[in-house]
């Protein structure tokens, strides 16, 4: 085999072969040919390396791992023989572009382990050469050629993978079910209706790295006997499903999808499907109800999917990230996985942060990792140094914890135990500001509005709950509501269908358990202590801060607002709508919030 | 986003061929309606029925299945949609200044559409974009950490 001493790597995808790449190539290859260089410095064809908007041609030049940039075709003589025959870096060509900052994503941080999100931002998604490049399908092969379903799937279960879609069941477990179950046509199904707000893991996986679900998917059919399987993602994702669409195409065209793949005889096909906008369709039969064609609505389990999934045939329901999981573990085996992570939580888990916390974007840890060190060392910390008040794990169902919690390990029973639950993987977190009474009412907004309807405790209870809730905030809370609340909370949770309607009430029951000061306040004192429910705060104008600009006189949508140029100004409290305008206009820091 | 209303003529032909494109399988229904969404901006009755007859499911079914999901809409909408996410980290980080900015400038309630057509304002579920939040779209235009001062300047993009 040649050794070539440097490799130079030429973009030559669409955008690049228009601005002429392959002339690129050919320029080099006969520059590199008149001096002599031929044979210790090979190009190489690549998929994008740079920003494709910048103007002129980039290359990059290993082992160095220089980038050059805005190149010509006449920059090519010099540049080879400063590069390749004089061994210096040509710095007149590393030039500033473009960069485009990953808002969602960036290198990762210490304590961070990345599984699932190891290839994101370093491939490019609709190039499957790039993916194999980074031994991409090699599991598969492994498993097509060297081990059995039964293998495959005890390999699976020794990791200690469990589902990454909250519910946290063995994955291997799950395998052996539908291998084991009777049907003349087994499925297999991707859960990719990522609703909970906050969580976007999967959508960056199934955009950033679309492969490692197809090649993931591939070898769960392979273990468990199913030869069709679809991929159901949510209609809120178009770029996506489009990643994906395209992702299967080209397996399918390098005999990684359809008839006998790889030569072993084994069969097995993938289709996406798009959901319409329904949150409950995340819910595994209501998943199935829609990909059918119906109203998303869940049905009562026993039986489960397992045995009568999709189409009343056996069906096998994994996450996004479950899935993604699979060929790291076939590859470097389960004893490496399951001595990540912590208890019975093996591997990593991503989260998705947001709220008031400093670093927001995506996150892979070791389960075991506590919610202080998450927060302060990986995520840097709350915003304006302002002081963390609680966090809400994981999505809609889940429940806001407060500081005395932070240094619990994070694995699926320590969330469990402390009233909330690991979901998706959504952290929000919340400054000082946040009123817990209107979080609470918010999450039980958003689940009113997505509960189905179809069983009577989610669908009227949680309309009760926010009832409550409403009133609380809005200054008319009774004695009795506290007591109301929890009743509801725990008739919601036994008697619900479904993950929905069971999980509804986690928002208030640990806010009632952790902030129960902040609803005695709005019951009792008719206070909202954080300064947010509108009905019980009044906005004042600080005599002696005051400079009468007028300037917030002349922005108050009510003319709420009086006074005299250079005089204190007057917020009438009848008239004023309480929007906040003023104070945030005013420069002197003269209205205060009571 | 929304093109020209359509003929009930070339509203069933629309659905003949969607039919013919997708098959008339049980389970092609929903992605015939995203289709037909797209194209005419709701789903219109005259649709419905023609897509009753074509798929051989009856119309209360399609109604049923396209008024259970947010993104398929039975009623007609404005020019330009605008969904604003009213999920938490977006609550959180000042999406309902941003929402009040947006309900005032438009003299819109969510749900919605202006009397010249030209605006519906809804809100969306999680686009998953939480980490530049608030957010909104309008069409099929992404904006991320919108301050309600924007608001008034990315209105004014759209004709």
């Amino acid at each position: 085999m040649a050794y070539f001493r440097s490799h130079v790597l030429v973009s030559v995808d669409p955008v690049c072969v228009e601005k002429g790449a392959y002339e690129l190539i050919e320029t080099l290859q006969d520059e590199l040919v008149k001096q002599g260089l031929v044979e210790e410095v090979q190009v190489l064809e690549t998929s994008r390396i740079g920003d494709p908007e910048t103007e002129g041609l980039d290359l990059m030049v290993y082992p160095e791992a220089v980038h050059y940039t805005k190149l010509t075709l006449d920059d090519v003589p010099f540049l080879v023989e400063e590069q390749f025959l004089k061994g210096r870096i040509a710095e007149q060509y590393i030039r500033e572009t473009k960069r485009v900052i990953d808002e969602e994503l960036s290198a990762p941080k210490t304590k961070e382990v990345r599984i699932v999100l190891k290839n994101i931002g370093e491939i490019d998604p609709l190039n499957i050469e790039d993916y194999i490049a980074r031994d991409g399908y090699m599991a598969l092969g492994k498993v097509l050629t060297e081990m059995t379903p039964e293998e495959t799937i005890q390999e699976v279960l020794d990791s200690g993978l469990r589902g990454r879609g909250g519910a946290g069941f063995p994955t291997g477990l799950k395998w052996r079910f539908i291998r084991n179950a009777v049907g003349e046509q087994k499925y297999m199904l991707c859960n990719a209706d990522e609703g909970d707000p906050g969580a976007f893991a999967n959508r960056r996986v199934l955009e950033g790295d679309p492969h490692s679900v197809v090649e993931g998917m591939i070898i769960a059919a392979y273990a468990v006997g199913a030869s069709q399987g679809y991929i159901y993602c949510r209609a809120e994702y178009p770029i996506a499903v489009r990643t994906m669409k395209i992702a299967i195409e080209q397996a399918r065209n390098f005999g990684l999808l359809g008839d006998n793949i790889l030569g072993s005889g084994f069969s097995f096909d993938l289709e996406v499907r798009m959901g319409a906008g329904a949150f409950v369709c995340g819910e595994e039969t209501a998943l199935m109800a829609s990909i059918e064609g119906h109203r998303g609505e869940p049905r009562p389990r026993p039986p489960f999917p397992a045995q009568k999934g999709l189409w009343e045939q056996p069906s096998n329901i994994n996450n996004v990230e479950t899935y993604s999981n699979v060929p790291q573990i076939i590859l470097n085996g389960a004893e490496w996985f399951a001595n990540l992570g912590y208890n019975k939580s093996t591997g990593t888990k991503t989260f998705s942060m947001a709220g008031d916390v400093k670093n927001t974007g995506l996150i892979e840890v070791p389960f075991g990792i506590t919610l202080r060190e998450i927060i302060y060392d990986v995520g840097g910390g709350i915003k304006e140094d302002k002081k963390f008040k609680a966090v809400q794990t994981g999505g809609p169902m889940g429940g806001c914890l407060p500081e005395k919690l932070l240094d619990l390990h994070m694995d699926y029973e320590a969330l469990a135990e402390a009233g909330s639950i690991l979901g998706s993987g959504g952290l929000v977190v919340m400054d000082e500001d946040t009123c817990m009474v209107d979080i609470a009412r918010f999450f039980m907004e958003f689940t009113q509005d997505e509960s189905c309807g179809k069983c009577t405790p989610c669908r009227i209870g949680t309309r009760r709950i926010l009832e409550i809730l409403t009133r609380i905030c809005e200054g008319k809370g009774k004695p009795d509501d506290i007591d109301t609340l929890r009743y509801l909370c725990d008739q919601i949770n036994e008697n619900s269908l479904c993950g929905l309607g069971k999980g509804a009430p986690n928002p208030v029951k640990s806010t009632l358990e952790h902030f129960l000061d902040e609803y005695e306040a709005h019951i009792y004192e008719k206070r909202c202590p954080a300064k947010v429910c509108k009905s019980l705060i009044r906005f004042e104008i600080i005599e002696g801060l005051c400079t009468g600009c007028t300037l917030c006189a002349r922005n108050c949508p009510v003319d709420a607002i009086s006074g005299e140029r250079r005089q204190t100004h007057v917020i009438d409290p009848d008239i004023c709508i309480k929007c906040g305008i003023c104070e945030q206009l005013c420069q002197y820091d003269a209205i205060e919030i009571k | 986003m929304a093109t020209e209303v359509k003929e009930g003529q070339d509203i069933r032909k629309m659905v003949r061929t969607l039919v013919q494109n997708h098959g008339d399988e049980k389970a092609e229904l929903i992605p015939i309606l995203h289709e037909i969404n797209r194209e005419l901006g709701y789903i219109s009755d005259e649709a419905i029925k023609e897509l009753s007859k074509k798929m051989n499911l009856p119309s209360s079914h399609i109604y049923s299945v396209a008024t259970f999901y947010r993104m398929l809409s039975t009623e007609p909408r404005g020019r330009h949609v605008i969904q604003f996410c009213e999920s938490a980290p977006c609550h959180v980080t000042g999406g309902r200044l941003v929402w009040q900015k947006l309900q005032r400038e438009l003299g819109l309630e969510k749900g919605e559409t202006s009397q010249d057509d030209k605006w519906t304002l809804l809100t969306t579920s999680c686009l998953g974009l939480c980490g530049v939040g608030p957010v909104m779209v309008i069409d099929n235009d992404i904006y991320g950490n919108v301050t309600p001062e924007q608001v008034p300047g990315i209105l004014e993009n759209y004709e």
